[in-house]
């Protein structure tokens, strides 16, 4: 019997430790649990409108025009590698892209809501990365003010007769930026100190911003020059 | 300038910026930020514990990196398979 106590002591200092370790290695997002409840509930309320007139937007713009369809799925397919991305910053730890300014570029922020709530998803589920109660909280940072950053910043460049490369960059890394931004405040609204926060999130972030930027405008100089036509349907261009 | 030249140049200033942190920082251990997060909530909130835990979590560093690399090759499939199909059309736009 005490044996089998000890076993049970020793299995579980060492799944402590794992999930310690696990906790640390990770890089991104609001951990599962480090929300308090009504926080973890209240984002996840403040999101289903956004993933609901996501929904609709993807299905109207499917209809209307289907040849968009390809390019629905690269973008959702760039966030996919973006976020798979982690690098190393100038404060010497790493954080990762979220390359969903391509998609709310192209599609509208709702529709990228949809697609940043699958990345989520995908590494809320299977690489304990992020997590299902702060999935609300990550989703609204990552997939809803993200891409309405980026999406409007590009229509304002669009407006002041920016180079559409120009508008991209800008678009997607600002996006980038503010999604970790809203990160560290909420975060910060929470347990206090937003300014830890921040440097933690927004000022590792701020390179990786940059890179986002980046790889942004090498996928939009191809569609530029061979899916004009889509781009134009679109009305990106 | 061509479109791949253009491309060239942007990917290896992505390069760039993802190695200059390594030579910059040599001292750094590089964790991630979302665990530095996850400590700061700790110091601020003495005897915290989560209220909920992962439901699967890799078993391992090496299962994790295979997670993670399986995202990436999917990801990156998909996003070369589509622009290889529009590439091999013709260019709508022969000045860009």
């Amino acid at each position: 019997m005490k044996r089998l106590d000890s076993c049970v002591r020793l299995a579980a200092a060492l799944c402590m430790a794992l999930g310690v370790l696990t906790v640390s290695a990770s890089a991104m997002h609001i951990a599962e649990g480090y929300l308090p409840r009504p926080w973890a509930f209240g984002w996840m309320a403040v999101c289903v409108p956004f993933v609901a007139a996501g929904m609709r937007s993807i299905q109207k713009r499917v209809r209307d025009y289907p040849r968009a369809k390809v390019l629905l799925a690269m973008c959702g397919a760039f966030a996919f590698v973006l976020s798979a991305l982690k690098l190393p910053s100038a404060t010497g730890s790493c954080s990762h892209p979220t390359g969903v300014g391509l998609g709310a570029i192209l599609f509208g922020p709702t529709a990228t809501t949809v697609l940043g709530l699958i990345v989520l998803l995908f590494q809320a589920l299977l690489l304990a990365h992020g997590g299902i109660t702060t999935l609300g909280a990550n989703v609204f940072s990552m997939a809803i003010v993200g891409p309405f950053v980026s999406w409007g910043v590009y229509l304002l460049l669009k407006k002041l007769k920016a180079r559409p490369a120009v508008a991209v960059f800008c678009a997607a890394a600002l996006g980038d930026l503010v999604t970790y931004v809203t990160t560290s405040v909420q975060l910060g609204v929470v347990y206090g100190n937003i300014g830890e926060y921040l440097t933690i999130f927004a000022v590792t972030q701020l390179p990786l911003a940059v890179a986002e930027g980046l790889l942004t405008v090498v996928v939009f100089n191809v569609l530029e020059k061979y899916a004009r036509d889509e781009l134009l349907e679109l009305s990106v261009l | 300038m061509k479109v791949w030249q253009k491309n060239t140049i942007l990917i290896l200033l992505v390069i760039l910026l993802a190695a200059a942190p390594l030579w910059l920082c040599r001292e750094a251990e590089f964790g991630g930020a979302d665990g530095m997060a996850a400590e700061l909530v700790e110091e601020s909130v003495p005897g915290f514990e989560p209220w909920f835990e992962p439901i699967l979590e890799p078993a391992s560093g090496e299962i994790e990196s295979l997670l993670f690399a399986l995202q990436a090759a999917v990801g990156s499939g998909v996003v070369c398979f589509i622009l290889g199909r529009i590439t091999a059309r013709k260019p709508d736009n022969k000045d860009a």
